[in-house]
């Protein structure tokens, strides 16, 4: 009998339930509470899952918990995903959960939706409210996690396009516990400097609960009050988040809004060239086109000014011309004339003589008998005083007065006598 | 933003108004010298401040409490 006995080690025992649990029940959905919560210095975390009837071991592997959105503590309600098993070496009974979620909060999917539609509600996704980039950020904030991909993708691409540029990195935990928080300190933080032009908040690609900080609220809002203007870079082209509504600008990928943020600095130095050509180029070309009307302007004006002169000397040669025309015809005139004038002129001068002689005669007659001394021709006499006024009156004159007695011929003066 | 930044812009929006100016055959003689005296200016303005920034790769660290900043490398 005893060699038809199937004899099982315990390890074979055990393997043997872990296979017929494994296999038997597969991973499931669980909700329960969790009691007894040990965060393992490893990174794993042990705890019971339990309801008012029953409980069951639980393990959750770092690789695991680490995309845990929220902050698992004994006596939350949580639904687990996990796969019955049964450790080894002790024979327990155990879950090993895979993923975790709050319960009474709905799934993911359901938790983005609903937030989603009540941040849109509030107009935080509103074109007008997105800030315009600033063409060329001098100092630029990302905020990421430290190591990966993503910030290596970002370094390089921004100092590729644009060498000398500053970059301060905010690192931050990108995905578990924590890091929505941490996400929301570091934007509040750039906006409380002051020499901050741009910021880039994202990470590289992961499953929807890597990414699912990036769906938080307190990130959202803390976007959506950044005054700097942010991009977001979550994951890949195909992953939406909320941070990408509310952002400014969203890229597909940490490396494209490193494209997005910076232009290529050698491109502005030749837009900028360029222009100072054209600049140049324009106020030259200007010089050569007045240069070459120069020549132009000054037949131009040399032909204007000889056309004025020949006009006016034309002028003044027919004036000239008139003008001896009229003297030669007046000096004829004046010739045809000057014999008769001369004639008349020497009659009315003869006349005229003629005329004052006789005129003479007969005041000379006149004169001379108005005159005293005609008077005195006939014997008569004129006394005068000596002052010359002619005495009428004997008591004109007093004895002793000379008198002066003029006669037809003569004069004499003699003394007063008596009266 | 900073006023730096909107300077950058406003100054290279100025100069490409001025070269289209200049360009359009509009102006007097006298107006496109000064033109080209403001254009000038911008053009040294604009390329001084593509290089007045220089390199500087960091990340913000925690120091007894505050904030400080020191070079960062990343891991190739």
């Amino acid at each position: 009998m005893d060699e038809k006995r199937k004899i099982y080690s315990v390890a074979e025992l055990n393997r043997a339930a872990r296979l017929t649990l494994e296999n038997g029940i597969g991973e499931v959905w669980v909700e329960g509470e969790i009691s007894r919560l040990t965060r393992h210095a490893s990174g794993h975390w042990y705890f019971t899952l339990k309801d008012e009837a029953a409980a069951v071991s639980c393990a959750m592997f770092k690789q695991n918990n680490a995309s845990v959105t929220f902050a698992p503590k004994d006596g939350l309600k949580v639904r687990v995903l996990g796969q019955a098993s049964l450790y080894e070496p002790r024979g327990n009974y155990q879950l090993i959960a895979r993923q975790m979620e709050e319960a009474g909060k709905g799934n993911l999917q359901e938790q983005f939706e609903k937030l989603k539609a009540k941040l849109a509600a509030e107009g935080l996704f509103d074109t007008d409210r997105k800030k315009p980039l600033p063409m060329f950020p001098r100092k630029i904030g990302v905020v990421t996690s430290p190591t990966g991909a993503a910030v290596r993708d970002i370094i390089n691409v921004l100092t590729r396009r644009f060498p000398n540029l500053g970059i301060l990195l905010a690192p931050v935990t990108v995905q578990g516990d924590g890091a929505a928080a941490s996400i929301a300190r570091a934007v509040g933080y750039f906006n409380t400097r002051d020499d901050i032009d741009l910021l880039v908040v994202g990470r590289g690609g992961g499953s929807l609960e890597d990414l699912w900080a990036f769906n938080e609220e307190i990130v959202a809002r803390a976007i959506a009050a950044s005054e700097i203007p942010v991009i977001s870079a979550v994951g890949h082209e195909i992953d939406f988040t909320i941070s990408d509504f509310v952002a400014d600008l969203r890229a597909p990928t940490p490396s494209a809004a490193a494209e997005l943020a910076v232009p290529v600095k050698t491109e502005l130095e030749s837009q900028i060239t360029r222009l100072a050509a054209r600049l140049g180029g324009s106020l030259q070309n200007r010089a050569l086109v007045l240069r070459e009307k120069i020549p132009g302007f000054r037949q131009t004006m040399t032909q204007t000014l000889r056309a004025g002169l020949q006009q006016r000397q034309q002028r003044i040669d027919e004036a000239a011309l008139k003008l001896t025309h009229e003297l030669k015809n007046s000096v004829r005139v004046a010739q045809q004339r000057l014999p008769g004038l001369q004639q008349t002129m020497t009659h009315r001068l003869e006349s005229a003589v003629a005329e004052r002689k006789q005129t003479l005669r007969r005041l000379e007659v006149q004169l001379r008998a108005l005159s005293p001394l005609a008077v005195l021709d006939r014997g008569y006499s004129l006394t005068q005083t000596a002052d010359g006024v002619v005495v009428r009156d004997a008591d004109a004159v007093k004895p002793g007065d000379r008198i002066k007695t003029r006669f037809a011929k003569g004069t004499i003066i003699s003394e007063v006598k008596e009266q | 933003m900073t006023e730096k930044t909107v300077d950058f812009e406003k100054s290279l929006e100025r100069l490409e108004t001025l070269v289209r100016e200049m360009e359009s055959g509009e102006l007097s003689l006298e107006q496109m010298i000064k033109h080209f005296e403001e254009g000038s200016k911008l053009v040294t303005l604009c390329s001084g401040k593509l290089n007045e920034v220089e390199q500087k790769i960091e990340k913000l660290v925690k120091k007894g409490g505050a904030l400080t900043e020191e070079p960062f490398e990343t891991e190739q």
